[in-house]
C-alpha cells in the first residue's frame, strides 16, 4: 500500500508521504477489527444444521448428524477449517452459496495425482460436472473414514461399491468375476483401485496404462507374468507397442474367469473366438500355442525344456570352444610377431 | 594399332587410367573369390547387420538401449517391418546361391563342389588339420599345409547356411502364424520364437566374435583381411597361408590360369571403408549384448 503510493509519483512531495501515512494507518485498524471477530464454533454450526429438517431452497438436505461427524476421520476438526470462507461470516442464517471446500490445502498429495486422473479431466476440463466424482463423491463428506476402517466408503470391500455408484455395468461383470469369489472366499485378491489406483485413474486404453497393467497383474500371478515376458506379445509390449495382446486382451478385466470356467475366454471353448480377435484364421491348431511358456519348468512345457537344454550345451560348446580356439591363436600369433598366420 | 598413327592416338583405357596402378613386377595376385561370391558376402553382411540391430531390440527387451535402437527404425513397427525386409533379403540370396549350387554340381558338373580340394564339405583332412592346429598353438608342429578353405571356414559357411534355413523357416512362422497354423501345431510357436531367438544369439556373437576374430582382427590379418572385398589374394600371402592349395596350383599349372591383377585402389578403399563400418557396427552390437547380460 505504502510503496504503491509512493511510487505512482515520480517526486516524493509532502502531501504522498501524508496520504500513505493514512492509508497505511486504515489497513492497520482493519487488520486489527478482522483479528478481532471470532469465527464460529462447530456448535454454532449444528444450532441449525444438526436438526434433520433443514434444506436448501431446492429442498436439498442440509443436515448433519453431530455423532457421525465426531466420528469421522474428521471430527477434531472444525467444521471452518473446511468451509473456511464461512470463518469470517459474521450474520445468521449465511449466504446458502459458499465456496467450493478444498481438500487440497491439507491433501496437497491427493490433489495433484487427483487433478492427473481422467475423473479430474472430465470435471476440470470436459464439463461433466454432474458425473465426474471429486474427491466427496468417493470418500463422502461429513463421514469420511479412514480405508482401514470397515464402515468407509473406500475400505476394501466397500471401494466396489464406491466405484460402482456410477460405474454400475462394470460392477455387475466385476461381481461375476474370479477376483470377487476369491475375496468372498477370504483370499486376497484386487478390486477397482489394484489395478486402476485410486487418485490416478487413467483412460483404460492409452498406452502408458495398457503397459504397465502387466505389473500390477504381476504383484500375486508373479510367474504368470514373467512366463509372458518371454513370448513375443510380452517382449513387443515391454518395448512400448501396444497393438499386441496384455494381460487383459485374453483373459479379460472385470468379468476374469478361470479356464476352467466354460464362459472363461481362456477356456477351451472359446480360445479360438479370443485369439481371433487378432489372429484372423486362427483354429483349432492355432490356439495350442502357450501363451505362458516356462523352459525351466519341465512339468509345463516340456519340449521347450529339451529345447532349451539343447541350446545351452550348443551355444555354451561353440562359444567355449572357439573361444579358447581364438585365445590360443591369439597367444601363439602374438609370440610369432606379426609373422602371418 | 600401330606406331605409325599420329601421337594423338586414344590409348586403350587401362594404359591410360591414373586410379588402376599397373601391377607390381613382385607381388603377384591369385584369383580368389568371383564377383558372385563376393556380391554374396556383402548382402549378408549388411541383411546380418540389419536383423541384428533390429532384431536385438526384441530379444533384449528389457535392456536399458532396446527402445532406443528400436527408435532408430522408427519404433518397434518400423524395426519389424525392416527385419522382416532384411529377412526377406538374405532368404532370397540365400536360396539364389542353393539353386547356383545346385546348378554349378548337377548341370555343369562340377563335383569338386562336395568332395575335394575346393569343397565346402568337411573331410579327414579337415579333423587331421585342426589337430595340427592345435599343436602348433603350442609351437609343437608347423603351420597346416590348408587347402582352398580351412576347417573354421568351412565351419562358418556351414553354420551360416544351416543358421539362415532353420532362422529363416522359423521367422516366417512367427510371421505367418495363421498360415503356419494350418500345417503346424501352436505350439510350434514357441518352439520357432526359442529357436529363431537363440539361435540369433549364436549367430550374433559367433559372426561379431569369432569370424571377425577368424577373418580379420587376429594378428597378421588385423584390422581387416580385404580378400572378401577384391576378390584377390597376393601369391606370397597364398604360399605362406595355404600352402596345400599353393603347391596343387603349382602342380596343375592353374596357377598362371588363375593369376590376376593387382587390385584397384579404389577397389581396395571401397572395401577397407565397407569393412571397417561393418566391424564397427558389429563390434557396436556385441557390446549392448554385454551391456545387457552383464548388467
Amino acid at each position: 500500500m505504502t510503496g504503491e503510493g509512493t511510487a505512482t509519483r515520480p517526486s516524493p512531495n509532502l502531501l504522498g508521504i501524508l496520504l500513505a501515512l493514512i492509508l497505511t494507518a486504515a489497513a492497520g485498524v482493519a487488520d486489527a477489527q478482522t483479528v478481532a471477530v471470532k469465527a464460529p464454533a462447530n456448535d454454532d454450526c449444528l444450532a441449525c444444521h444438526s436438526d434433520p429438517d433443514v434444506k436448501r431452497a431446492n429442498g436439498t438436505s442440509l443436515a448433519v448428524d453431530p455423532s457421525v461427524f465426531e466420528h469421522s476421520k474428521h471430527g477434531p476438526l472444525a467444521c471452518v477449517d473446511c468451509h473456511q470462507d464461512l470463518a469470517k461470516v459474521q450474520e445468521f442464517p449465511h449466504a446458502e452459496k459458499l465456496a467450493k471446500v478444498s481438500c487440497s490445502t491439507c491433501h496437497d498429495a491427493e490433489a495433484a495425482k487427483y487433478h492427473d486422473s481422467i475423473h479430474a479431466w472430465a470435471k476440470e476440463k470436459a464439463g461433466l460436472t454432474a458425473a465426474a466424482p471429486a474427491c466427496a463423491d468417493c470418500h463422502g463428506s461429513h463421514n469420511i473414514k479412514g480405508p482401514d476402517e470397515a464402515t468407509s466408503r473406500v475400505s476394501r470391500a466397500n471401494i466396489p461399491a464406491t466405484c460402482g455408484s456410477c460405474h454400475q455395468g462394470v460392477d455387475a461383470k466385476y461381481q461375476t468375476s474370479v477376483h470377487v469369489a476369491a475375496i468372498k472366499h477370504g483370499d486376497a485378491a484386487p478390486v477397482c483401485t489394484d489395478c486402476h489406483t485410486a487418485h490416478t485413474i487413467q483412460r483404460a486404453d492409452t498406452p502408458a496404462w495398457r503397459l504397465s497393467v502387466a505389473n500390477e497383474c504381476g504383484t500375486c500371478h508373479g510367474e504368470v507374468v514373467e512366463s509372458f515376458r518371454r513370448t513375443f506379445h510380452g517382449k513387443v509390449t515391454e518395448l512400448g507397442f501396444t497393438r499386441v495382446a496384455a494381460c487383459a486382451d485374453c483373459h479379460g478385466a472385470h468379468d476374469i474367469l478361470p479356464a476352467a470356467n466354460s464362459a472363461s475366454m481362456v477356456s477351451k471353448a472359446r480360445l479360438v473366438e479370443t485369439c481371433s480377435k487378432c489372429h484372423q484364421g486362427a483354429n483349432e491348431s492355432f490356439v495350442k500355442y502357450d501363451p505362458h511358456p516356462n523352459p525351466h519348468n519341465y512339468a509345463r512345457s516340456p519340449l521347450m525344456w529339451w529345447v532349451n537344454r539343447f541350446y545351452v550345451v550348443l551355444i555354451g560348446g561353440c562359444f567355449g570352444f572357439f573361444g579358447l580356439h581364438s585365445a590360443l591363436w591369439f597367444r601363439r600369433s602374438w609370440r610369432n610377431g606379426k609373422d602371418r598366420s | 594399332m600401330t606406331p605409325a598413327l599420329s601421337p594423338t592416338v586414344i590409348e586403350p583405357r587401362h594404359d591410360s587410367s591414373t586410379s588402376v596402378p599397373p601391377p607390381s613386377p613382385v607381388t603377384t595376385y591369385v584369383h580368389r573369390f568371383d564377383a558372385k561370391t563376393r556380391a554374396l558376402h556383402i548382402v549378408i553382411m549388411v541383411t546380418f547387420l540389419g536383423l541384428s540391430a533390429t532384431g536385438m531390440p526384441l530379444l533384449f527387451s528389457d535392456a536399458p538401449w532396446a527402445r532406443v535402437l528400436a527408435a532408430l527404425f522408427g519404433g518397434f513397427h518400423g524395426a519389424g517391418v525392416v527385419h522382416r525386409l532384411m529377412g526377406a533379403i538374405l532368404l532370397g540370396a540365400v536360396a539364389w546361391h542353393l539353386i547356383d549350387v545346385c546348378w554349378r554340381a548337377f548341370v555343369r558338373g562340377e563335383t569338386g563342389l562336395f568332395w575335394g580340394p575346393t569343397s565346402m564339405v568337411p573331410q579327414p583332412r579337415d579333423f587331421t588339420q585342426f589337430w595340427q592346429q592345435m599343436q602348433w598353438f603350442f609351437g609343437k608342429a608347423p603351420y597346416p599345409n590348408y587347402e582352398h578353405f580351412t576347417y573354421w571356414e568351412k565351419f562358418d559357411y556351414l553354420a551360416v547356411l544351416w543358421g539362415t534355413l532353420l532362422m529363416g523357416a522359423a521367422g516366417l512362422v512367427l510371421w505367418f502364424p495363421e498360415a503356419a497354423s494350418r500345417v503346424l501345431p501352436g505350439w510350434m510357436f514357441n518352439v520357432a520364437l526359442f529357436v529363431h531367438g537363440a539361435e540369433a544369439s549364436l549367430a550374433i556373437g559367433f559372426i561379431f566374435v569369432v569370424h571377425f576374430f577368424n577373418g580379420h582382427l587376429r594378428p597378421g590379418k588385423f584390422p581387416m583381411d580385404l580378400v572378401i572385398f577384391t576378390g584377390a589374394v597376393s601369391e606370397q600371402e597364398l604360399k605362406h597361408e595355404r600352402a596345400g592349395q599353393y603347391a596343387r596350383l603349382v602342380e596343375t599349372g592353374d596357377l598362371a590360369r588363375m593369376t590376376v591383377p593387382a587390385p584397384a585402389a579404389a577397389t581396395e578403399r571401397r572395401g577397407r571403408i565397407v569393412g571397417t563400418i561393418g566391424l564397427a557396427l558389429g563390434v557396436g552390437l556385441f557390446g549392448l549384448i554385454l551391456l545387457a547380460v552383464l548388467r
